[in-house]
């Protein structure tokens, strides 16, 4: 949104709170062809922010996809995401699981890592520490893979930058309500 | 019973198993099959419209007037880009449409095969649903949902794209029957707590006031009619959006006229200082609300409307019933009456006692003149000689539209086709030729500027071709006059681009049709001139010269609030009104 935006009286931020939240959003949806642009558009078009998405298919049999969004905004523009979500047709259940009682997040990343001597060992000792694996190694670079919540994700590759960060790939959250009950 | 045919058979049998009558389209390369099925069948008649976009605003106007689904049928490519005006305005309105556009064969999507176009990429965005139809095992089960998807919940127009090999291929078809959707469930009953919760308010209020919108059209007649009862029951007072006229009668005694940028003064300030609002079916647009932060400060919020997220979108309210309007009015009117409320008389005495005085401002009020016909008057005149007859009007976009709205007195529902969210020119006369098609015996009238009807004009073909004798009434100001008073409010009265240059003379224009042209510049003759375009049996082309530089007031300025209007007898200068801030707003 641009600054000329957020201060028309007509803007629907005039009367919200200063308060930006960040979300996830889990959502259920058929899986066929261009629910994923629905989904997409959707915050492209009304001007809402994306921080990470993930989506894949849960259930073969029923068709099902699950697409998880991080997404941030007042309180009441996260309400307004949700409601529009729900609106599209292919689109069975929009759960905010920033509002259940608790959730877990989990987010994969491939880290890059190239160096020598002792930077090589320095790496192996961090990466040992944060638990990440190794799932390829040549003379002078590895690639780490790390499971985790995405701020360990994001500490993991801060403390691999100094010694010779290359490149990092992350998958995006995936997340599930805690407890026996469905979402 | 399930039957053998091919996909494009399937088309029209869908289409005459949902009840369409009347299919606006254009043929093309990519439909030739849909419309050689439709050659050789009688029940569904094809209006062929001389522009994509005329064949949506038709089916737009005959789903306003009728309360049914609008079909259209288009070519691919230019033929759906073309209708993607109409569709966004049938989003925007809530009006329900199927649209079914063809496409190149499967084999060739994605290919930049002639006339292709990603028809379902470019109306994603401006429909309710659409579907590209893969293979003929699924057509049969689209048509029929994308039916039930436009005329249920929050009604919108829904596309079925169909590749030319899914035309040709054969397979089974089964006509309609309940069709329950997995994952499309809307919620049409109420919350039965809540909406005690709402009548309870209602009782206790003392300076209440009903605003409602085109959700009560759209909820059906029924709706309508426990809208007046409940307005008669509980004397409140009753203002209505732009899409809502006609829901409670123009010349009811509680009715306060419009609201909005340019709504009555007593609507306009009954909204600001009121202690309860009562928002049935509309959705708190900006040109409702005008500045936010200064939108009725002190009032408690009551928003009934079947789209979950039109509930706190731009103003927050305090208690909101999820439902279809009419389910909910049924259970309102019921529980005042069996609960026996009565309004608080002292208070809303001395409410209705404060909601006079501002109706004594008459904010709808002109300057008259002998010499030259006031906008204002011709709307006024119009409706004086046609409101004792079965009449519909449509209107294009601006000036005319908002002296339609406040001069024109609607009595009964659906009887008011207008483009209200988008706001598109070149609207009115294919919603005429939509309308008169569903109503051949009934007077069809489109308020229309000299600017806008030049933006479908070709539909003058679809009209004399199928013979609809509709009237159009241009209220002609050589200006595009929204653009001229917006430049004189703004701009400094530099009016860049906005005269209507090179008109044409509209009395031949309706005369090259075969058509009847009236013109009339002359106060005295108004009269006569419009009864004479009501008892011509064909179209006629009014052509009505009106003056130039009437501005249409009263209006909320840009960025200004409800109780900040603009009113036609104050100050002539109304280029120093609106700050810096506002004039960055539309």
């Amino acid at each position: 949104m641009n600054a000329q935006a957020a201060l028309s009286p007509y803007s629907s931020s005039a009367g919200k709170t200063e308060r930006r939240e960040t979300h996830v959003l889990s959502v259920l949806v058929d899986n066929e062809p261009g629910v994923l642009a629905r989904v997409v558009g959707l915050f492209s078009g009304r001007g809402y922010n994306i921080e990470s998405l993930t989506v894949a298919e849960v259930a073969h049999l029923q068709g099902l996809s699950r697409i998880t969004v991080v997404t941030s905004g007042a309180p009441e523009t996260i309400e307004q995401i949700s409601h529009q979500l729900e609106r599209i047709v292919p689109i069975h259940t929009v759960t905010d699981l920033s509002l259940a009682d608790a959730f877990v997040q989990r987010e994969l990343a491939m880290i890059k890592v190239r160096g020598k001597g002792e930077s090589r060992t320095e790496a192996l000792r961090l990466a040992e520490a944060f638990r990440a694996r190794v799932i390829d190694a040549t003379t002078e670079s590895f690639i780490f893979e790390l499971t985790g919540a995405p701020k360990k994700i994001d500490d993991f590759v801060e403390l691999m930058r100094p010694i010779g960060l290359v490149e990092v790939s992350r998958t995006g959250i995936a997340a599930i309500t805690r407890g026996p009950l469905e979402m | 019973m399930s039957k053998i045919m091919t996909g494009a058979e399937m088309v029209v049998q869908a289409l005459t198993d949902q009840g369409v009558t009347h299919l606006f389209g254009y043929p093309g390369g990519a439909v030739l099959p849909i419309y050689d099925a439709l050659f050789h069948q009688t029940k569904v008649k094809h209006v062929l419209v001389r522009h994509e976009q005329g064949a949506a605003h038709a089916a737009e106007g005959y789903a306003r007037s009728t309360g049914k689904v609008g079909a259209v049928l288009v070519t691919s490519g230019p033929g759906a880009t073309n209708a993607i005006t109409g569709l966004t305005d049938a989003l925007m309105d809530s009006i329900p449409l199927v649209c079914i556009t063809g496409q190149v064969p499967t084999h060739l999507i994605g290919s930049d095969a002639f006339q292709e176009c990603d028809t379902v990429g470019l109306t994603r965005h401006c429909t309710k649903h659409n579907y590209l139809v893969r293979s003929i095992e699924d057509l049969p089960r689209i048509l029929h949902e994308a039916f039930y998807i436009a005329r249920s919940g929050r009604p919108g127009p829904v596309v079925i794209d169909v590749p030319k090999d899914v035309q040709f291929a054969s397979g089974t078809y089964a006509p309609p029957k309940n069709i329950q959707h997995k994952t499309y469930q809307p919620q049409v009953k109420g919350d039965l707590a809540k909406i005690k919760q709402a009548v309870a308010m209602m009782a206790k209020a003392k300076k209440p006031i009903l605003y409602t919108g085109g959700g009560v059209i759209n909820a059906g007649p029924a709706a309508s009619a426990l809208l007046r009862e409940l307005v008669q029951q509980t004397n409140f007072p009753i203002t209505s959006t732009l899409m809502g006229l006609g829901a409670y009668p123009g010349s009811g005694p509680n009715w306060l006229g419009m609201l909005g940028m340019h709504g009555s003064y007593e609507a306009n300030n009954a909204m600001h200082d009121c202690d309860l609002m009562i928002c049935v079916g509309a959705r708190f647009d900006d040109r409702i609300t005008g500045r936010l932060d200064a939108f009725s400060p002190g009032s408690k919020k009551i928003h009934i409307d079947i789209d979950p997220s039109s509930i706190n979108k731009t103003v927050a309210v305090d208690l909101a019933i999820i439902g279809d309007c009419g389910h909910v009015l049924e259970d309102i009117v019921r529980l005042w009456r069996t609960e026996a409320h009565q309004p608080d008389k002292k208070a809303m005495a001395a409410w209705w006692a404060q909601i006079n005085k501002w109706r004594a401002r008459n904010s709808f009020g002109y300057k008259k003149s002998d010499t030259t016909i006031k906008p204002q008057l011709a709307v006024e005149r119009l409706y004086a000689l046609t409101k004792d007859r079965d009449t519909y009007i449509t209107t294009e976009v601006g000036q005319h539209q908002m002296w339609a709205a406040q001069h024109y007195k609607f009595e009964e529902p659906n009887r008011w086709m207008t483009s209200g969210g988008l706001g598109t020119m070149g609207y009115g006369l294919p919603a005429a030729i939509g309308t008169q098609l569903a109503h051949p015996d009934s007077l069809v009238i489109d308020i229309a500027g000299e600017a806008s009807i030049l933006m479908n004009i070709q539909e003058l073909s679809t009209a004399k071709q199928f013979l609809a004798p509709v009237k159009i009434f241009i209220l002609n100001n050589e200006y595009m006059g929204m653009v001229r008073q917006w430049q004189e409010l703004l701009h400094g009265g530099r009016y860049s681009s906005s005269y209507s240059e090179a008109l044409p003379d509209f009395v031949k224009l309706a005369e090259a049709y075969g058509m009847k042209g009236i013109r009339c510049s002359d106060p005295a003759q108004l009269d006569a001139a419009i009864q004479e375009m009501i008892d011509h049996p064909g179209a006629v082309i009014f052509d009505c010269l009106v003056d130039k530089a009437e501005n249409c007031l009263p209006m909320i300025p840009s960025g200004k609030a409800h109780n900040d209007m603009i009113l036609p007898d104050t100050g002539e200068d109304i280029g120093s009104v609106i700050d810096d801030k506002g004039k960055m707003l539309v």
